[in-house]
Order: structure tokens, then sequence, then C-alpha cells
């Protein structure tokens, strides 16, 4: 028997399925079904070839010592590990944390560092302990995905500053500063992803970095300053992080997702010494405390194991499959592409030709097997139009060549519908551009 | 009725509509499993023949949406591994997902359907884009609905009100597949209208009104409890009401359906019915539409895909 039949009352008229709808706060207005993410459900499937996750090969850990290294940690340091612990973070990690970011130059005492939930998290405290609705927060031109969702849900206004092969332009960023302040608006910070960006893959050159922290310091700006791959470069040493050189104005973002493994969920602020305590309250109050399992397994595991052999192997693989794009793009793509040579990283961003639109093409290159990111998920003001992430941290090298070679077809049938309808605006349905974390 | 030791649920698909698959799936799943059956939910990949063999469920229920799923193939397959299934056989499949050939079906046995063309991509290529729309709106005049011939959930759909919409309602289309259905726009109330054969034959279920809160009832008001609000019974006239419940019946009829399908109807400002469309494999998500009319009509949710599934056990294969 039926709900409505059993209770005697027929159903509702007017059902809406959801009876708090009315209810939810002004900030979750934009998550909505979306038809661009529910095409990113396929991309599970093992016939697509998805150029468009960027979750790393973890693969290529030994996996079975890291196992071991877990059994035991449970068995020898159970009591701690399974046990609640302060919302700074296991004070063993953070000392290895310090030996990490000294690899870049970072002379940092484990008091400065928050261990987070990956960075993200780091990313969230941080916009909720700066950002009132309406303040601005400046963003390169493209930025992260997951920052601009941090951003958005406390209602910041990201406003984006241009950059070039050589990373953020500091005469654009002045100039927007300029033109900000003239406008009477509030800034919070400026959000830098500063080595091998995502999307872009584009790194700061060094001769703009103290440029950078010149202006920023003389509008009294925070910098944050987010690194997921600066282990990650392809040649030489990792590149001398921002922090190094202005401890006091900003904030580093660390995370093991990359060179350990983003299952581990462990990321960390190091942040001047006012700041980390307020996001130390302000990671008390979203979740207690951080997982004590996790944060012993990394700290085990860069006490115990080679890691940094491991990165390096990382790094060799990712080079690898690199260049296996790189070639594959340059042997394919047709007239009218053009795209980012990343030093390091995961990411190529990859520019259309004139008219072409990422987002209405998806559908089309998803039902030829092979996905991408729209690049309009990387901008806060629905620019992007003209471009893709193509990411090769986690195909095999024969599948990359498959998917670009599929992905050149597409775009050759676009710039075809381009040649028989014009110029046509693209309809935008809402809701998130860009796939899951889990989704490959 | 026949006892059922196990039966799947074919979920998932390489379609665009795959995630909504999968959530039709997995309700359809944990409401057998509450009736108390053994389920498993499969996908149509390449484990899916050597496990139908292996371990032959009593029937199948497919809840694939889109190409695979409503076009005929994943039946065919299902007769060649020789198992019982819940809904139409493929032929009728066939003639049900590819929208312009269900309406010249349906509008054979007598049921209005909006004015249409049915154009491939390579025409607009071929004739010349801007002369082929010129002779469109010049013939089906303002405003229009575009969507791909075959497919489903809204994807590539968008209605036209101004000529300068059009280029972009195709462009948009194409996405999505090859060919477009261009047809007239129908100002009306919009209603889904299922019909179940529980064992009595194809029985129409009350029609559900839907009227999404943005105006268009597209892929995000489809999905996202809450932006659309959904009438059952439909606030219809008496006479609308039972025009469009016999509508759908014909339909279903005409198109030689089987056990389950759901036709989406309009009943415009003046009181005609007009058919949109047929799906052969409706969803079963949340917010969809046929579950809420099972359970108007007093059927349990788990109970009428049980009975679906033995008398699909019960069929001859």
């Amino acid at each position: 028997m039926s709900d409505s039949a059993r209770h005697g009352n027929p159903r509702p008229q007017g059902s809406r399925i959801d009876p708090y709808f009315d209810q939810y706060a002004q900030r979750a207005r934009g998550m909505v079904a979306s038809e661009i993410r529910a095409l990113f459900a396929v991309t599970a499937r093992p016939e697509i070839v998805s150029l468009a996750g960027g979750s790393p090969y973890v693969t290529a850990l030994p996996l079975d010592v890291v196992g071991d290294m877990v059994g035991d940690l449970v068995a020898g340091q159970g009591s701690v590990a399974l046990q609640y612990c302060t919302a700074q973070g296991d004070p063993g990690l953070r000392e290895k944390i310090c030996e990490v970011m000294s690899l870049e130059g970072i002379k940092a005492h484990p008091d400065d560092v928050v261990v987070t939930v990956g960075s993200q998290q780091a990313l969230d405290l941080i916009t909720r302990i700066f950002v009132d609705p309406g303040d601005v927060v400046l963003a390169e031109a493209p930025s992260y995905v997951g920052a601009l969702g941090s951003f958005a849900a406390y209602q910041a206004d990201v406003v984006h500053v241009q950059m070039d092969d050589d990373g953020l332009i500091p005469e654009a960023l002045a100039e927007t500063i300029q033109r900000l302040t003239s406008a009477g608006r509030t800034m919070k910070f400026l959000y830098t992803v500063p080595n091998y960006q995502n999307p872009a893959g584009v790194t700061l050159a060094a001769g703009r970095r103290h440029r950078i922290l010149e202006i920023c310091r003389a509008a009294g700006l925070l910098v944050i300053e987010d690194n997921p791959y600066g282990l990650l470069g392809f040649d030489g040493e990792p590149p001398r992080a921002l922090r190094a050189d202005d401890p006091d104005g900003v904030v580093y973002l660390g995370t093991f997702s990359k060179t350990f493994a983003p299952g581990v969920r462990v990321g960390w602020a190091a942040a001047p010494s006012a700041i980390r305590d307020k996001l130390v309250l302000a990671a008390e109050s979203a979740v207690l405390c951080h997982s004590s399992f996790s944060q012993l397994a990394v700290r085990e595991y860069l006490a115990t194991q080679p890691w940094r052999e491991q990165v390096k192997a990382f790094r060799e693989l990712y080079r690898q499959r690199r260049d296996t794009m790189l070639d594959a793009l340059s042997a394919q793509m047709p007239e009218g592409c053009r795209w980012t040579s990343p030093a390091g990283g995961f990411y190529v961003w990859l520019r259309l030709p004139d008219g072409i639109n990422s987002k209405a093409m998806l559908p089309r290159a998803v039902s030829s097997r092979v996905a991408y990111v729209p690049g309009t998920g990387f901008y806060a003001d629905g620019s992007g139009t003209d471009h893709v992430r193509l990411s090769y941290c986690f195909p095999e090298p024969d599948r990359i060549r498959e998917g670009v070679r599929r992905l050149a077809q597409v775009i050759e049938a676009e710039i075809d519908l381009r040649a028989t309808f014009g110029s046509v605006p693209s309809l935008g349905g809402p809701g998130s551009d860009t796939p899951g974390p889990g989704d490959l | 009725m026949k006892r059922l030791d196990h039966v799947v649920v074919l979920a998932g698909g390489l379609s665009p509509e795959r995630d909504v698959s999968l959530r039709s799936g997995r309700r359809v799943r944990d409401a057998l499993d509450e009736a108390g059956v053994e389920v498993t939910i499969a996908d149509a990949d390449a484990a899916l023949i050597p496990s139908l063999l292996a371990d032959r469920p009593d029937a199948v229920f497919p809840a694939i949406h889109g190409s695979y799923g409503e076009d005929g193939a994943i039946r065919e397959i299902l007769d060649l591994t020789g198992v019982p299934y819940v809904g139409s056989v493929a032929s009728a499949c066939r003639g049900a997902f590819d929208k312009p050939t269900a309406k010249a079906l349906v509008a054979a046995a007598g049921i209005s359907t909006p004015d249409s063309v049915t154009l491939p991509r390579e025409i607009f290529h071929d004739l010349g884009a801007n002369a082929v729309i010129e002779r469109i709106i010049a013939r089906l005049g303002l405003p229009l609905f575009v969507k791909p011939a075959r497919g489903g959930s809204s994807l590539g759909a968008s209605p036209v009100r101004t000529a300068a919409e059009l280029p972009t309602a195709v462009v948009s289309c194409f996405a999505y597949g090859d060919t477009a259905l261009i047809e007239r726009f129908i100002e009306g109330t919009e209603v889904a209208v299922s019909v179940v054969d529980l064992g009595n034959g194809p029985q129409p279920l009350p029609a559900v009104e839907i009227v999404p809160g943005a105006g268009q009832y597209d892929y995000t008001a489809r999905y996202t409890a809450g932006q659309t609000e959904f009438y059952t019974p439909a606030r219809l006239p008496d006479a609308a009401s039972d025009e469009v419940t016999k509508a759908a019946a014909r339909a279903h009829s005409a198109l030689g359906l089987r056990d389950i399908s759901r036709t989406d109807l309009i009943v415009s400002e003046a009181g005609d019915v007009y058919f949109l469309e047929v799906n052969v494999s409706p969803g079963m998500t949340e917010t969809s539409t046929l579950p809420m009319a099972l359970d108007a009509a007093g059927h349990e949710f788990g109970e009428a895909c049980l009975t679906l599934l033995q008398l699909a056990a019960e069929r001859k294969v």
C-alpha cells in the first residue's frame, strides 16, 4: 500500500519533493543538478579516456609497503592513532612539514603550521576567517576551481588578474588593486598558485615574485600561496616559495595529496601567528580535530620511507606523460589551437580555435569517448569558454595519445559546425562545470 | 505469482543520462530489497553477458536511460541471452525512442502532436543554415521547441522565442545528437502520464502536472529537488484529465509498448491535448514522475516493481 493510501489522505497538491527548498541559505542557491556535472558520471567508465580528472597516479606508490606501515601504525601506536588530537595537528607531523617546506626555502617553526583536511580545508578556513559577503578576493585568471568554490561559499566577489606564460602579471595586479581601491572596494587577499598552476600549467617567473610581494605589501594585502605542485617540477630545483621571502605577508598552503596520496586528506597552512591562532579556532569549530590516523600515517611515511625518492619517481612519471601529451597535441590538434607547456604539475591549458565553446562541446566529446574540463569552471565571471583543461597525470601514455586523437576529431567537428552556423551564443546551464574529485 | 530468487537491475550505460540511470537503478534496487528480493545492479558493460549466463536471474529490470537502454539495444542483448525482462521489446523501443517516428505512429493513431520538422546536421551544412532556418520559421512560425531526435532528460532541448534564438538552439541540440526535431511550441499545461501493466492490462496512472519554478523543465529543474512543483493528479478539467490518460494509453498501444511507459503531453490553453514524446525506460529517481503517479494510484513502488518482474519472469522467452 502506498504512503498516501496508508495514511488515508491524498498526496498534498503541489509537492516539491524537498519541503525545505525555501529555507536554504543564499549561498546554497547555486548547489543544483548540473548537466555538465552529470556528463562526468560517464567518464568513470573505462571506455572514456578522461583527460578531465586531476587524480594523482597513486598506483606508482609501493602500496604493499604502505600497507605494512599502516598495519604497524595501528598495532604499535593505535591508542594515539585512533584517538582525538589537537585542532592544530600532530606536533611530530608539523615538524616533518617544516622539513618539507624547507625544500622551497621556507624557514618555519612547527608552531606556525596548522594541519588541515587537504589544503582545500585550509582554503575554506582562510576564507571563513577573512571574507564577509561582498568582499573582494583577487585570483589569477584562470584560477583553481576548488578555491573558487570556497570563495563562492562565503559569497566573496572574485576579481581575476591577468596572467601570461610567466604567471601573474605584476602590472595587472597593481592596476587592479588601484582600480578597486579607487572604487572603495574591500580586498581581503590575493590567492595564487604560483607553481605549475592549475589549470594553466604556468609558473610565476622568479623575477616577478619579489614584485608581486612588494605590490601586495604596499597595499596591505595578504597573499595566499597555494602550492600543491611545487615539488613536482620536471627541471631543476623547486621554485622558491613566496613565503620564503615574506613570512609575515604570506599564508602558505601545502598538501600531501600529490607527493604522497590524496586519500589521506592531509594538508596544511603555514601562517603568521595571529592568523594561525584564528585558523586553529576555526578548524576546531569545523571538525573538532583532524584524523589522527591519517596524520600519523603521513608522519610515519615521511619518517620511515624514502619519500624524496618517491617524489622523484612521480616527477619522472608525470614528465613522460606531459611529453606524451604535448607530442600528441602537436601531431593531432587542428589549426587555431594553442596550448601551454607546463614545466611541472598535472595540466595543459588548451585554447580552442575562435568561436568554439568548450562547455557546449563537452557532450559531443563525451559521446566520442573523451572528457576534459571546460575552461568556464576556472573563472568566477563566466569567462573561459574558449579554453579546456587537459590533465595528463592519471591516464597511461597510450590512453593520453588516444584521448588527444579523439579530442582533435571533436574539435574538427565543432569547427565544421561553427562554419555552418557562424558564431552563435551558447546556452549555459546552471551548476558546476567541473568534475567532482572522484570523477575520472 | 512466480517467486523470484534473484533479479538484476540494469543501470548506468554510456549515455549522458548515466547519472540519472544510476539514481533510478539504486531506487529500484532499494525498493526491491525492501520487498525481500535478492537484487543486484549491473551496468551495460563487458561483464554483463558473462554474468547473466553464469548466474541467470529470474528477470531483469532495465533502468538504463538514453541510448542502449531505450533504443532497443539492451533488450536485444537480453533476448540473445534468454533472460526475461520488464518492458518493451526491442523493435517497439526503436520506434518509441526515435521521437519523429514515435510522433508519426502516434499521430496515425489519432493523437495530435505539434507540427514539426526533423533535420540532420548535414542538411544545414550542405544547404546553408540560414536558408534552412528561414524556411523552418516560415513554415512553423514561433515559438518553437528544439530537441535531439533521440535522447532524454531534456538534454540538448531548448525553447525558441525569437528567430535569432533558433541557430543557438539547433547548435545546442547537435551537442547531444546529429538530428534535430524542431516542433511548434505549444503553450499550456505540461503533464506526464505513466502507463503500467500490473497484470490487468496497461492502465494509465493519474497524470502528474509539472510546474518548473524557473519556467523551463530542463535538466536542472528535473533533478534538483524543490525546483519543480508537481501536482498529482494534474489540475486539469475532468474532460482534459480524461483525455490525457486516454492519449497515453493509446500511445502505449500504438507504439506496441509493454509493461511500462511514460508519455509526456501538453494541454494547450484551448484544452487540446498534444503528444510530445514517450519513454520506455522512465526515470525512477526521487524527482521522477512515474513513482509519484504510482503512489497517487495507491501502488507501493517496491511492490509494483516486484509485480512487473514477476510478470516478466512468467513470460516465455
